[in-house]
């Protein structure tokens, strides 16, 4: 169950820093202001998500320790979440894969026998729902858009398509949340992601990579070399001075 | 955030009786307490001089994403994490209503950016400082933005409706940012030894660069004379400066630390302290593009525009498309 | 630039049953995505339950030099208000 919920933590976690690295620097300015509310949005679900995985672990460890003062290798996120943002066309390309994977996954946590889990899930939808909205209407608009932001996001997508599929394999955990009645197994989701994705692609003009190799690793702790970096950064200050409390 | 007069026409402010019928009127409107809204008539002086307050008041708050965003990947906490990017956020938002607030007076807000990315608009000195610790989040928020504050509750009562409302929304918005600024600095000061030799570090650095955020003294801003008229302006600069100085220094205190201006001193017959000036050839240095962040924030901004130029336009192809589909 | 998005102005309903309300204006490409501008730029504090939005090049305004032509006619028609009428007390309230 811990581990279980470091995945859904830990998505959120990394994704949602990957998000606010771009505050700022977006593309214009109504465009920053709705890039915060998400990444807003996928903090405040680590939140519930690690605060839930520290009381079910009862080692005393709260939210902000699990996210601050663990290593790479604890860390269970899919490896698309820790993938840089490149330029925005790639942010948007990951963000859409993912919430169009994240939108289905909560949709059936809600039905979890786990009712903290139903709980956090019936919170989190409401905000994923509005997250893939507005996904795929930038990737429909960017992929009609022009000759320009067509190549962008096809190359986005050919980028990012290796790392779909890790969000479907299932693993012995998952065997055991779902015979628990705790989570559905990933692959499970498989078949509603495709067809949400082939619509939507077809509107944005885009072509789906064919290949069907998948990175993975990030859900048993192997990651890319981007997440010790990016941990790096986000953990300075509780690193370099343990005994603050801030 | 707010805008920061320094530049001067050199000339006074005209008497009623030398005014046009048309100014005449204007004057009396102003006087008498109303609001100017966009298609009522206005001398281009007082068009000009707004574009020009606003636009800046617009860039700053943008540019002013910055100096905080430096930190938002650093935040200790998930809750600080949310509440600094909620923040900048905020940031952007006052932005976005105050080159609303112009375009009123007829100019695009591409071409407000575009004054600014090419180096010839003004915005707030403060943002070419840099954050270099934690407790900058803190001293940020407490003393640039409770300095802004000051300036902006009296824009409230500015003359032109536009500008007037968004200052109403911002100012709203803004005592959520000074307020979780003293709580960072309350943290840091109350921490160990060395939060609380941030939280110094931190306050002796900014404490200058606030007091030049109101601009340089009133007997150097023969400008101001006109926008008082116009209510464009409604608190000199020296009488904002005082009343930052009164609120700030006991918060000081309290927090723990020491003022950095040695020599300031509540003066017991007025109520009010005596303080040191900041050093205007710095000042003037920076608002000629010589501090230590102009370039670098600059440069910020620059690629955000260019490296997003293909998104706004692909947008808004998509959008041609759609359009011409439905006719 | 010629290829700026245009100019919407946005009207919130508040959470009180009352008329959408001018709030503010922002850039968008289309109708669509001012909308969902519009509810991540002016909705951030929980300010309402609907949206609209109008391009602002679609919005006609009176003129403001005919301020007193338009507006000043339904100053001297009193008898519009109820507090114009005394009714007795005795009557009950109406």
């Amino acid at each position: 169950m811990f581990e279980f919920l470091l995945r859904m933590g830990d998505n959120t976690l990394v994704l949602g820093h990957r998000v606010s690295e771009w505050c700022g620097h977006s593309p214009v300015l109504e465009e920053d202001i709705a890039l915060a509310n998400i990444a807003l949005d996928m903090i405040g679900q680590t939140r519930l998500w690690l605060g839930l995985a520290g009381e079910v672990e009862g080692q005393g460890r709260d939210a902000d320790a699990l996210a601050f003062r663990r290593d790479v290798w604890d860390f269970r996120n899919l490896l698309i979440v820790e993938r840089p943002n490149r330029d925005y066309g790639h942010t948007l390309m990951r963000q859409f894969l993912f919430d169009l994977w994240h939108h289905e996954r909560l949709a059936d946590l809600c039905l979890s026998s786990d009712d903290r889990v139903a709980g956090i899930a019936a919170k989190c939808v409401k905000e994923a729902d509005y997250h893939l909205e507005r996904s795929i209407d930038l990737v429909v608009r960017l992929g009609d858009g022009t000759a320009e932001s067509h190549a962008k996001m096809q190359a986005a997508l050919e980028a990012l398509w290796p790392y779909v599929g890790e969000m479907f394999v299932d693993d012995g955990l998952d065997v055991e949340m779902a015979e628990q009645g705790i989570a559905p197994l990933p692959s499970s989701q498989r078949a509603r992601f495709d067809a949400a994705l082939d619509r939507a692609l077809a509107r944005a003009t885009l072509i789906r990579p064919e290949s069907d190799f998948a990175q993975k690793g990030g859900r048993s702790g192997t990651h890319t070399e981007d997440l010790g970096h990016m941990l790096a950064t986000m953990q300075f200050l509780q690193r370099a001075y343990p005994d603050a409390r801030w | 955030m707010y805008a920061q007069e320094v530049k001067s026409t050199g000339k006074g402010v005209k008497a009623l009786e030398e005014m046009s019928a048309e100014e005449r009127a204007f004057q009396e409107r102003i006087d008498a307490g109303e609001k100017i809204e966009p298609k009522d008539w206005m001398p281009d002086g007082y068009r000009k001089t707004l574009v020009r307050q606003i636009s800046q008041h617009g860039h700053s708050e943008v540019v002013g994403q910055l100096p905080e965003g430096n930190w938002i990947t650093r935040a200790p906490t998930l809750e600080r994490k949310s509440i600094l990017l909620a923040k900048v956020q905020d940031e952007a938002g006052h932005g976005l209503y105050l080159y609303s607030a112009a375009e009123t007076l007829g100019v695009s807000r591409a071409d407000l950016i575009d004054d600014l990315l090419a180096g010839r608009a003004k915005y707030s000195s403060i943002f070419n400082y840099p954050t270099l610790n934690w407790a900058d989040m803190g001293a940020v928020g407490w003393l640039v933005d409770g300095a802004a504050i000051v300036n902006q509750v009296a824009l409230q009562r500015t003359s032109y409706g536009p500008y007037s409302r968004a200052m109403v929304r911002i100012c709203k918005e803004e005592s959520f940012h000074a307020r979780q600024g003293y709580d960072i600095m309350m943290k840091m000061a109350g921490g160990t030894a060395a939060q609380k030799q941030m939280a110094q570090d931190a306050l002796d650095r900014l404490w200058w660069p606030a007091l030049m955020m109101f601009g340089p003294p009133d007997a150097d801003s023969v400008h101001s004379a006109q926008s008082m008229a116009w209510k464009i302006k409604v608190m000199t600069n020296d009488e904002g400066r005082q009343k930052f100085v009164d609120q700030t220094i006991p918060q000081i205190e309290y927090l723990g630390l020491e003022v950095p201006d040695q020599d300031a001193v509540l003066d017991a017959e007025s109520g009010h302290y005596r303080f040191t000036d900041p050093d205007w050839r710095e000042f003037f240095e920076v608002l000629k593009g010589n501090g230590p962040c102009n370039v670098d924030r600059l440069r910020a901004r620059n690629m955000a525009h260019d490296e997003g130029a293909w998104f706004r336009e692909g947008l808004m192809a998509h959008a041609k498309k759609q359009q011409i589909a439905a006719e | 630039m010629t290829n700026e998005w245009p100019l919407w102005e946005i009207f919130i309903r508040g959470q009180h049953g009352l008329s959408h309300r001018h709030v503010g204006s922002l850039h968008a490409p289309d109708a669509e995505m001012a909308i969902l501008n519009a509810r991540d730029v002016y909705t951030r504090r929980n300010e309402g339950v609907s949206l609209w939005v109008v391009k602002s090049s679609d919005i006609s305004a009176s003129a403001p030099g005919r301020k007193g032509p338009m507006f000043d006619p339904s100053n001297d028609k009193t008898y519009r208000h109820p507090t114009f009428f005394d009714i007795p007390d005795e009557v009950g309230s109406m």
